[in-house]
C-alpha cells in the first residue's frame, strides 16, 4: 500500500529550488509580493519620489543677485505663475494643445474608422506601418524637416504657388494670432508640426476603441431602423469617446511638455516645455522650473475631471 | 392567410460556399416559425436575409408582400433579437429599449412609457435606470426582446436567442415566448440547433441541412413522419435501417426510420404481423424515466431500443448486456425515407 501511494506520487524532492516552489504554491500572497514589490518600489520612490521631489523644489527660494538655490519655502514661484508674462506662457500652450487635440480628433477618426472597419490582413498590417513609421524616426529630425518644409521658398511655398493659392496664405497669414511672416514662423506652421507629429498617438486609441465594438450593436441599431448617420452618432461615436479620450490625453499632455517644436517653428516666445528649459538650463532658476512643471499636471487633472464628467469613461 | 415572408429560390453564395442553396419558404403571417439545423446549416443565413443583414445572391424574398431585396435593414419592418443580445453599453435600459423609437423621431415622453410598457411586458418594469452591465443573462435577454418589440414590428427574429442561458432559465423562457407570441400575434421566426426547443415552441419547423431546407412541417409530423434520413436523425434519435436489411424486412431498399421508443424487447417468442429481428444485447443504460438499450444486430448494425420506466417498484432490471434478444415492432411504426435530392 504505502509503495503504491509513494509510485503514484511524485518523487518527493528536498533540493532548495523545490522547496521554494512548494512554499511559492502554498502562499499565493507572499508569491504576488515578491513580483510586485521591485516594480511597486521603482514607481514609489524613484518615479512618484522624484517627481514629487521636484514639486516640493518648487517652493525653495531662487536669490536672482547670487544665482543660488537655497531650501527656504516660499510660495513666491507659484505666484509668480500667475505674473502676466508667465500667464501668457500658459495660455498660449494650452490654445496650441487644445486646438492640436481637436484637430488631430478630426483628423485620426476617419483614419482610424477604415483602419478598424473596412480592412483586413495585409491591408490592417500596412496601416499600423504607415501610422507608426513616422513614429520610429527621431522626433528632432521630424521637427527640423518641418522647419525647411515651411520655410520661405520651401515645398509648402511651392505647393501653394502652383495651385495659385499665395493671395489665400497671404490672407490667411495676416490673421493675428495664426500667422506671420512665413508658415515657419507662423502659429498655424506650428500648430501644423504639432499635428503631424502627435497624430499616431490620437489614431491608435480611436482604433482600439472601435475594433473593440461589436459588430452586432451596429447590426442592431440599423435593425432598430436608425440610418447609417444616427448609428454613428447614437452608437459609433459614443462608445469611441474613451479612445478619443485617451489620445487626447496623448496629445495634449504632449503639447503642454514640448520644448522642442516651439524653439524651432513658429513665432518667438515660451512654450511651457521651453520655459522649464530655459529656468533650469540658462537661468539655473530650478525652483521656478519646478513650478512651471506643475502646470501641465494640474492641467491635466482638470481636463480628466471634465472628461470624466462627460461620461467619456462610462463605457469602459 | 396573408403570407409574412415568402422566400422563392433564394441563394446565398459566401466564395466557394453556398451558405444557402435555393431555398424556398413560406411564412405564414402570425405563425411561431422556427429553423432548425446543425451550425453551418444556413438557418442563421436565412435569418439574416430576412433582417437585411445579407443580400441574397439569387432569388426573391418578400416580407408581406412587398420585395425586400435591395432594401437595408433600417427600411424593413422586422426586429431581431440577437443571439448576443448587442444592447448599447452605454445607454440604460429603457434608453436601450426606446432606441428604436427614438430613431423614428417619437417623442420623449410617449417614447419613455412605450419603453416601459415594453419592460413590463417582460416583468423587468423598474429595471430602466439600470445599465445592461448590471443585470443577469437571463434579463438581458429580456431586454433585447422588449427593445425589439417597442417597435411592434410584424416580424420578429429571434437568432439563437436562448443559447446563452442555463437549462431551467431556458425553460422558462421558451413557455413566456411562446405566451408572448400568441397574445401578440406577431410572426416569430426562431433559429435554434435544439430540436426540443423547436418541438415545444414552433407552429412550424423548417429543417435545414448543408444550406439547404430538408422537411417544413408541424413538430409532430416532423417527429412521425421524418421525411429524410437527416431529418429522422436529427429530430429526436432514430433507428435508420437501408441497404439489405431493409429489403428483408420491407421488401423494399427504400430506407426506413424506426423511433427506439416504438421497438419493444423481447426474449424470444414472436407472433402477429410484427417485423422481428434477432441481435445481441450489448448495452444497458439507466436513464432515469427511460432505459436505453443497445442492440447489435446479426448485420453488424446497433439498434437503440428505449422503454418507458413506468413501473414505480423497484425491480431487477430483465435484460443484461451480453444476452440474445428479440426485438419487434409494429409494421406501421416504420417510416419511408426519402434523400433530399430525389424529393
Amino acid at each position: 500500500m504505502t509503495a503504491l501511494a509513494s509510485s503514484a506520487l511524485p518523487p518527493a524532492s528536498n533540493g532548495p529550488l523545490h522547496r521554494l516552489a512548494n512554499l511559492l504554491y502554498r502562499k499565493p500572497n507572499l508569491y504576488l509580493a515578491m513580483l510586485l514589490v521591485p516594480p511597486l518600489l521603482w514607481f514609489g520612490a524613484i518615479y512618484l519620489g522624484s517627481l514629487l521631489g521636484l514639486l516640493w523644489q518648487g517652493l525653495y527660494t531662487f536669490d536672482d543677485f547670487t544665482m543660488a538655490v537655497t531650501p527656504d519655502l516660499t510660495w513666491a514661484n507659484l505666484l509668480a505663475l500667475f505674473q502676466p508674462a508667465n500667464y501668457d506662457i500658459i495660455l498660449r500652450t494650452l490654445g496650441m494643445a487644445v486646438a492640436v487635440s481637436l484637430a488631430s480628433a478630426a483628423l485620426a477618426f476617419p483614419i482610424a474608422y477604415y483602419m478598424a472597419r473596412y480592412t483586413t490582413g495585409k491591408t490592417k498590417a500596412f496601416f499600423y506601418i504607415a501610422v507608426m513609421m513616422p513614429m520610429w524616426a527621431s522626433y528632432i529630425v521630424k521637427a527640423y524637416a518641418w522647419t525647411l518644409l515651411l520655410a520661405k521658398g520651401g515645398v509648402a511655398q511651392w505647393f501653394v504657388e502652383q495651385l495659385h493659392l499665395t493671395p489665400l496664405l497671404q490672407l490667411i497669414l495676416s490673421v493675428p494670432g495664426v500667422g506671420g511672416s512665413t508658415l515657419s514662423t507662423s502659429n498655424l506652421g506650428r500648430f501644423l508640426v504639432f499635428v503631424y507629429i502627435w497624430l499616431p498617438f490620437m489614431i491608435l486609441p480611436i482604433q482600439a476603441a472601435l475594433e473593440r465594438l461589436p459588430p452586432s450593436l451596429l447590426q442592431a441599431s440599423a435593425d432598430l431602423g436608425a440610418r447609417p448617420s444616427q448609428t454613428f452618432m447614437q452608437v459609433i461615436l459614443p462608445l469611441s469617446v474613451p479612445g478619443i479620450a485617451a489620445g487626447s490625453i496623448f496629445t495634449f499632455s504632449l503639447t503642454l511638455g514640448d520644448f522642442i517644436v516651439p524653439q524651432l517653428v513658429g513665432p518667438p516666445g515660451y512654450f511651457i516645455g521651453s520655459m522649464v528649459y530655459a529656468q533650469q538650463g540658462a537661468i539655473g532658476n530650478m525652483p521656478m522650473a519646478a513650478a512651471f512643471t506643475l502646470v501641465p499636471i494640474v492641467l491635466i487633472a482638470i481636463y480628466l475631471s471634465i472628461v470624466k464628467r462627460l461620461g467619456a469613461f462610462d463605457a469602459l | 392567410m396573408t403570407l409574412a415572408v415568402q422566400f422563392t429560390d433564394v441563394s446565398r453564395v459566401f466564395g466557394d460556399v453556398k451558405a444557402v442553396d435555393r431555398v424556398s419558404i413560406d411564412i405564414q403571417d402570425g405563425e411561431f416559425f422556427s429553423m432548425l439545423g446543425p451550425s453551418g446549416s444556413g438557418k442563421t443565413t436565412c435569418l439574416r436575409l430576412i433582417a437585411g443583414f445579407e443580400q441574397p445572391s439569387a432569388g426573391s424574398i418578400r416580407i408581406h408582400g412587398a420585395e425586400a431585396v435591395g432594401l437595408a435593414p433600417y427600411q424593413r419592418d422586422v426586429n431581431t433579437v440577437f443571439q448576443d443580445y448587442a444592447l448599447f453599453p452605454h445607454m440604460n435600459v429603457r434608453d436601450n429599449v426606446a432606441y428604436g423609437l427614438k430613431v423614428k423621431g417619437v417623442g420623449k415622453s410617449e417614447r419613455l412609457a412605450r419603453a416601459d410598457e415594453a419592460l413590463g411586458m417582460v416583468a423587468l418594469a423598474g429595471y430602466g435606470e439600470r445599465k445592461p452591465a448590471q443585470l443577469s443573462g437571463g434579463q438581458r435577454q429580456r431586454v433585447a426582446l422588449a427593445r425589439a418589440l417597442v417597435n411592434r414590428p410584424r416580424v420578429l427574429l429571434l437568432d439563437e436567442p436562448l443559447g446563452a442561458l442555463d437549462l431551467k432559465l431556458r425553460e422558462q423562457m421558451q413557455s413566456e415566448l411562446k405566451k408572448l407570441q400568441r397574445q401578440l400575434g406577431i410572426t416569430f421566426i426562431f433559429v435554434t440547433h435544439d430540436q426540443t426547443e423547436a418541438l415545444s415552441m414552433s407552429d412550424r419547423v423548417a429543417v435545414f441541412n448543408k444550406g439547404r431546407i430538408e422537411q417544413v412541417d408541424t413538430p409532430r409530423n416532423l417527429y412521425m413522419k421524418p421525411a429524410t434520413p437527416f431529418v429522422a436523425e436529427f429530430v429526436g434519435t432514430s433507428n435508420v435501417l437501408r441497404g439489405e436489411l431493409a429489403q428483408r424486412l420491407t421488401g423494399s431498399a427504400t430506407p426506413f426510420s424506426i423511433r427506439p421508443e416504438h421497438i419493444r424487447l423481447g426474449d424470444g417468442q414472436a407472433s402477429g404481423d410484427d417485423v422481428v429481428v434477432n441481435g445481441l444485447l450489448h448495452d444497458v443504460q439507466y436513464q432515469g424515466a427511460a432505459t436505453r438499450f443497445e442492440v447489435q444486430l446479426e448485420n453488424g448494425q446497433n439498434l437503440a431500443i428505449s422503454q418507458a420506466n413506468t413501473q414505480w417498484q423497484q425491480s431487477a432490471p430483465a435484460f443484461q448486456p451480453g444476452q440474445q434478444v428479440t426485438a419487434r415492432w409494429a409494421r406501421e411504426a416504420m417510416v419511408a425515407l426519402h434523400d433530399v435530392e430525389a424529393r
